[in-house]
């Protein structure tokens, strides 16, 4: 960083740091010195770890976001959440009906959902949360399979819930259901596992395997490219 | 969004679109000529980081001592263990396992699940939390040929190719032989693959592929994948223990010389405990977070290269440990998320890249090695890249022409994550282009292995990008997410199947650490010169200056 660059003050857990202004919390923290264990980890906004909550100065509302993703303000209080604990129900996928059953069964509380959409206000993936916990109090598990699609299992949703619902486990479930019995099957692939234990393309592959490196490279600079 | 001098390129950009559009439309992805043989060697040798003369060096120590290596790797090997065996008691064991598993990412659990289902008891031991790995961040695809007017013997002959005729042939053999039934596996498992309306897998090209191979879960693809993998883990608390924020810091040895343990060291509570197991499945990922070459890398926080420096000190030996992937596309503007991934899949929708003056300079789906070369040479080269404010140059990734090409609303659907990473800091994609370069991403190498995951080391089993010799020196796109699933699978199998064989694992010791600092001593290195790295460290020089574990060259956890 140059002696230009632009400073702001925040708040660390209450401790006040200067750090660049255009830090995401994730570099301001280590700006200050912070060897980050936990509320850390792809740095990219895949991995849902760096769940961490701010508030802004002047506003008086407490917001959430990814660490990693979101730039810090002048004044910005920051605290990171290191794990979010919440009821994960085990099962046995192979056991269970992609039905509305499943979720009564296993995730009772989603029908507490009072509807106040604080989930979705909540979600740094701009994701529909409480549409997706409707769709699955409906039966419409595809719907909440492709609603949740992007969560990243961050918690914030969990956290800030009144009705206490795991909204990100259900949807979890709701995506494994979809993916394994709802989705519809694809016409090519049983063919290709038969046609490949059945041995059908180790001749060609063992060729390769054993040529000449020339002939090899021929080969492939040569091979036809059929690609839309 | 991006300053006025950018957007003058932008606008030269925006007038040759219509012109590149209509050659899109004539040719689709051929809109220019692929590199020959000559032009790829010629390409390579002038750009590309790994062949310039300081980015390797001997190893002195170890298995490979004496061979070439990435310099960074060679540092790490050369390096002290952080503990000796005065420190512990090995007849009090702490953990005992048949299988233990090191590193949680896709690799690590695709183990997990199948040692488990074969009657092992699974111990897993990880740095940070499961599914803390690069597989969570994967974005374009997974290749396996499913379709029709491909096959394994098709998708062979790209692997080796990309990887420059340098594969080990089993391994790239059992790569596409087991990729169908692994897409099969995951989708039994609840993956959800992008399908057409009938049910058909939607597949693209990647760079580098003869056929349209790459299936995907939006740009998702590794996370859609990883999760599953993990909400299964979570369901089988009875067969498979995990331990998190535990890395492990040495391996262990019986009398008869196999692995047989490791010790972990916890990251919160700072204590050391001792894991006896009768296999160990070492899937620690790759290297990014070392910054070889000082590149921005698009790996996960945890990317150290633990691994690689546990299994040297154990004799396992290292293959094609000389080489590193670059990923063209990595983000170079805003500074925020500079060396971000830009996935491949980007190009494979059709977004081309071009070059300051709104020209196109390369086949955009070239193997990465030459892809990146061709986009160092454009902006450093032949000075025709863009320099953002940070002083930081790119070339740039026409995506505005992925919806002239496919159709409005192409990118939301297809590329969620980017749309949403660049809306966040106020680029909309779908209006202009990207900013990108090369950035650090793929440890090609790693430590030998065969085709069952068996390394020279008894007792020890690699899968996934710690391993070595199923890319050669180049691996493409979408045979990594394939890659930890295949080897995962068939690591976990033979693992599991060797520890029903074992009767009784013996006592374990940490001899070989002795002997290997003892090699490591007579450099003259420094005591603080220390490895694993177990995590990057980013504090300012400033602040660094004035803690008290200044001193220490490696990370002090």
């Amino acid at each position: 960083m140059s002696e230009k660059t632009k400073m702001v003050k925040v708040y660390i857990m209450g401790e006040a740091f200067m750090v660049p202004a255009a830090s995401t919390i994730i570099m301001a923290i280590e700006y200050a010195g912070f060897q980050l264990k936990r509320g850390i980890g792809c740095r990219e906004g895949f991995c849902g770890a760096c769940a961490t909550v701010y508030r802004e100065k002047g506003d008086y509302k407490l917001k959430g976001g990814l660490g990693c993703q979101t730039v810090v303000s002048d004044e910005m209080y920051i605290a990171q959440i290191p794990f979010v604990p919440a009821e994960k129900p085990l099962y046995d996928l192979n056991e269970l009906t992609p039905d509305p059953s499943t979720f009564m069964k296993l995730f009772p509380s989603i029908y507490r959902c009072v509807a106040c959409n604080t989930c979705t206000k909540s979600c740094p993936q701009d994701i529909q949360v409480m549409d997706y916990i409707q769709a699955l109090i409906r039966g419409d598990i595809k719907q909440a399979a492709e609603l949740s699609f992007d969560c990243i299992r961050c918690g914030l949703c969990a956290l800030r819930c009144p009705a206490e619902i795991v909204q990100y486990n259900a949807g979890t479930l709701a995506r494994r259901l979809y993916g394994k019995y709802l989705s519809p099957k694809s016409p090519e692939l049983e063919d290709r596992l038969q046609e490949v234990n059945d041995g059908i393309y180790d001749q060609e592959i063992d060729e390769m395997m054993t040529m000449d490196i020339k002939d090899l490279t021929k080969k492939y600079f040569a091979r036809e490219i059929k690609i839309t | 969004m991006y300053p006025e001098y950018m957007m003058e390129s932008i606008n030269k950009v925006e007038r040759t679109r219509p012109q590149r559009l209509e050659l899109a439309r004539k040719h689709g992805k051929m809109i220019y000529p692929r590199m020959s043989e000559e032009e790829r060697e010629t390409v390579l040798n002038n750009y590309h980081p790994d062949y310039k003369k300081e980015s390797r060096r001997e190893v002195r120590v170890g298995p490979n001592k004496g061979e070439i290596l990435t310099t960074e790797v060679a540092d790490i090997f050369e390096s002290y263990g952080r503990v000796n065996k005065e420190m512990f008691n090995f007849d009090k064991v702490d953990y005992e396992t048949d299988v233990l598993i090191i590193g949680a990412g896709s690799a690590g659990m695709a183990a997990a699940l199948i040692a488990s289902e074969k009657g092992s008891d699974v111990l897993i031991a990880t740095k940070l939390r499961l599914g803390d790995a690069n597989s969570m961040m994967a974005q374009g695809g997974i290749q396996a040929a499913t379709q029709k007017d491909d096959s394994p013997a098709t998708h062979y002959l790209d692997v080796i190719g990309g990887g420059h005729f340098d594969n080990k042939p089993e391994l790239a053999k059992a790569l596409v032989n087991d990729a169908p039934e692994s897409i099969k596996w995951l989708e039994e498992l609840g993956v959800m693959f992008d399908k057409d309306e009938d049910g058909s897998m939607t597949v693209k090209s990647g760079g580098g592929t003869s056929r349209n191979r790459m299936h995907s879960t939006r740009d998702y693809t590794g996370a859609g994948i990883c999760r599953v993998l993990r909400d299964e883990v979570f369901n089988r608390p009875e067969k498979i223990k995990y331990l998190e924020y535990s890395p492990v810091v040495e391996l262990l040895l019986n009398e008869k010389q196999e692995v047989s343990g490791a010790i972990i060291y916890h990251l919160d509570n700072k204590q050391y405990s001792i894991i006896k197991a009768k296999s160990v499945i070492m899937a620690t990922g790759g290297f990014g977070r070392l910054h070889i070459r000082g590149f921005e890398t698009t790996n996960h926080y945890g990317a150290t290269a633990d691994g690689l420096v546990l299994t040297y000190r154990v004799g396992a030996k290292m293959m094609f440990m000389d080489s590193v992937q670059y990923h063209p596309t990595g983000a170079v503007f805003p500074e925020q998320i500079v060396g971000f991934l830009c996935t491949e899949k980007i190009r494979a929708l059709g977004a081309q890249p071009v070059n300051c003056d709104g020209e196109l300079f390369v086949y955009p789906l070239e193997p990465r090695d030459v892809e990146a070369s061709a986009f160092i040479r454009e902006s450093q080269g032949r000075d025709l890249g863009v320099k953002t404010p940070a002083g930081l140059v790119g070339i740039w990734l026409d995506t505005p022409l992925i919806e002239d090409i496919l159709g409005e609303g192409t990118i939301e659907k297809m590329l969620p994550a980017m749309l949403r990473q660049y809306e966040r800091f106020g680029i909309d994609v779908r209006k202009y282009p990207m900013l990108v370069y090369p950035t650090l991403h793929y440890q090609n190498g790693g430590i030998e292995i065969n085709d069952k995951c068996e390394t020279n080391v008894p007792g020890l089993f690699v899968a996934g990008e710690a391993s070595g010799g199923i890319h050669g020196r180049n691996r493409l796109m979408g045979n990594s997410q394939l890659d930890i699933i295949v080897f995962g699978k068939r690591a976990g199998l033979q693992a599991s199947n060797r520890s029903n064989d074992i009767q009784k694992v013996g006592k374990v010791h940490m001899d070989h650490i002795e002997k290997y600092n003892a090699e490591v001593a007579k450099l003259h290195l420094p005591k603080s010169k220390i490895a694993p790295m177990i995590l990057p460290d980013y504090i300012p020089d400033h602040v660094k200056a004035k803690q008290l574990v200044s001193e220490y060259s490696g990370t002090l956890i």
